[in-house]
């Protein structure tokens, strides 16, 4: 796909941090109102390719467009209030309440004199609503379960009312019914508020159940792009993660579903 | 939280805790001025400094409050500002309770410069000058050092840390090399004292304060409070972060400068007026305008009480400040567990 025809792409990108080059000539395209997913195995440059989309790490050589335009050309203000990230890691000041800290997504929209608008008001209202954590609103961030805190984090980016939503591996650290949970809340803001959304996943499956356009990538390399069904290969998870499986249809949902290899088949016989 | 808002679109939000925090703070260390003005060798009530200050009284009161207590008073203000608004940015970039610039080793830094002038031998605006010099290098060295695609909170904690020991080593030497005249006073000074302080020790400061008050209030401190939530999140959502932290690292570091070539390197004030403030406030975030408040009144009162507290005999005003101020953060924690919100 061609980087120019959608909203946020890169073209010819080399990533590195100080000398140690993560990607080189890599082209990518995030088509628009796409629930993008980049998969890969560690250290395969999918974080550093988000950074790099994000604006957060400047590529030593191509450009990330943004509207057609190099992103690091444009004011950081501006960006912030077409392009959302959620990072890996955020803090929590200490005390902070949920409605508090949602509030702070509307830091794009501010000014000396513009501190609370009734605009701001009602988009962190509706925020902490889209992502089921209204009741929360005077709890202090720090008492809340990681799935709650989770959830409060994204409606702190739903508030900064971007078109783009990117999503740094969301469902780390989170038990699988706190995953799907996210992953659902995702799959809503995509189908219902029309965001182009883009998250770093470790779970090949949630992956092809989830996104409508994957990009897997290896050794800094985009391998291939595209729909699930069609890049969701038992070939291509042999190439991309080396790991013999099996692509089977998801019962529940029709789409692909990886079924890794088992290592050694023990039958009863042979354990006679 | 309370809003006000104009029908022109514009609003303003604030904290009614915050506000009466700083406001009281601000008033303490006001009415704590007054009594300071009007006590010492010539008491004078609070009714005749007020007419003294309008430009009344006789030309004896206006010698003795305008020329000699006024200068030290708005030196006390303005040293205890400068080093709660510089400690309360310290502590918040490098998001650690403890980043205080006394801990980091610019203070020290000012010491280095104003013991060379002892050694030496210079005049008092040459210490100064010196101090303020001294503060400036430690800044640029420690931000030098630190630096690695941008500076980070533990690195410039741990470098500033290192550099710190190393001057206290360079402070102590220097010590020795001076005459033992000049050590007393070089001692005296690193005590932190606002003796015989006048409108010459006061000027600088002033300037330097009206400066880069604005700067980081309006300028800065929007940002500053995104900043909490990692250089990542502040930076999606378009908050500067580099120049962001420069500018007020600058700031900071020109304030504990100034600050220390007016009064000496006093102890304990940009550690500590932050934390009582937010205690008080019970506010997330950096708290610039109470913290700058309670700084004002902890040094303008300690100094009060290094005056006055032991009759005939003066301290400088370092030693109070310390255990004023600690004792203060003490008693406040110990409130704030026995209340259970700790």
């Amino acid at each position: 796909m061609d980087p120019g025809s959608s909203r946020l792409g890169g073209t010819a990108l080399t990533l590195a941090y100080d000398k140690r080059t993560i990607a080189e000539d890599l082209t990518v395209a995030v088509p628009d109102h796409s629930f993008t997913v980049i998969i890969g195995p560690n250290a395969c440059g999918k974080s550093t390719l988000l950074r790099a989309l994000s604006r957060m790490l400047r590529p030593s050589a191509g450009a990330v467009l943004l509207d057609g335009r190099d992103i690091h050309g444009l004011p950081a203000r501006r960006v912030a209030r077409t392009l959302g990230l959620l990072p890996q890691s955020s803090i929590a000041p200490d005390g902070i309440a949920v409605a508090e800290l949602v509030a702070r997504g509307r830091y794009p929209h501010q000014g000396v004199l513009r501190q609370w608008s009734r605009e701001d008001e009602r988009v962190v209202a509706e925020s902490m609503a889209a992502t089921g954590v209204a009741d929360l609103a005077d709890r202090p961030v720090d008492e809340l379960s990681g799935g709650q805190r989770q959830r409060v984090w994204i409606a702190m980016v739903l508030a900064q009312q971007t078109p783009l939503l990117l999503l740094d591996e969301p469902t780390t650290y989170l038990d699988i019914a706190h995953q799907i949970e996210i992953l659902d809340l995702c799959a809503r803001l995509h189908e219902e508020q029309g965001r182009t959304l883009v998250a770093v996943l470790h779970d090949l499956n949630h992956a092809a159940r989830y996104a409508t356009h994957l990009i897997a990538m290896r050794d800094g390399r985009v391998v291939a792009a595209g729909e699930p069904a069609t890049v969701v290969t038992a070939e291509l998870v042999a190439e991309v993660f080396g790991l013999p499986c099996r692509v089977i249809d998801d019962p529940e949902s029709g789409t692909p579903l990886v079924v890794p290899a088992a290592r050694r088949r023990t039958t009863v016989a042979g354990l006679a | 939280m309370t809003v006000l808002r104009t029908p022109g679109g514009l609003s303003v939000r604030f904290r009614p805790r915050a506000l009466t925090v700083g406001a009281g703070a601000a008033l303490l260390a006001v009415g704590l001025g007054l009594v300071a003005l009007g006590s010492g060798d010539y008491p004078m009530g609070p009714a005749d400094v007020l007419r003294t200050l309008s430009g009344g009284g006789t030309p004896a009161e206006q010698f003795i409050v305008q020329e000699l207590r006024l200068p030290r008073l708005v030196t006390a203000l303005l040293v205890g500002a400068a080093l709660a608004l510089a400690g309360t940015v310290f502590q918040s970039l490098v998001r650690n309770p403890l980043g205080s610039p006394d801990i980091l080793g610019f203070t020290q830094g000012a010491s280095t410069g104003a013991l060379v002038v002892v050694v030496l031998g210079g005049s008092s605006l040459a210490l100064a000058g010196a101090a303020v010099v001294g503060g400036l290098g430690t800044g640029l060295v420690i931000y030098a050092l630190a630096w690695r695609r941008g500076v980070h909170g533990y690195r410039l904690v741990l470098v500033g840390i290192g550099i710190c020991a190393i001057l206290t080593g360079v402070n102590g030497y220097l010590l020795t090399r001076a005459p033992l005249m000049d050590a007393a006073r070089a001692v005296l000074w690193l005590t932190g004292s606002l003796d015989g302080r006048g409108w010459a020790n006061a000027g600088p400061l002033l300037a330097v304060t009206a400066v880069l008050t604005p700067v980081v209030l309006v300028g800065c401190a929007p940002a500053l409070r995104m900043m909490e939530l990692g250089d990542d999140t502040a930076g999606a959502l378009g908050v500067p972060v580099r120049r962001l932290r420069l500018v007020l690292l600058a700031a900071a570091v020109l304030l504990v400068s100034f600050a220390a070539a007016a009064a000496g390197p006093v102890s304990f004030v940009a550690l500590v007026a932050p934390h009582v403030a937010k205690r008080l406030t019970r506010a997330p975030g950096p708290n610039l305008v109470p913290s700058m408040a309670v700084g004002a009144a902890l040094l303008v009162g300690a100094d009060l009480l290094a005056q006055r507290a032991f009759a005939g005999h003066q301290l400088p005003v370092g030693v109070v400040t310390g255990v004023i101020g600690g004792g203060y953060l003490v008693w406040l924690l110990a409130m704030e567990r026995r209340a259970g919100r700790l």
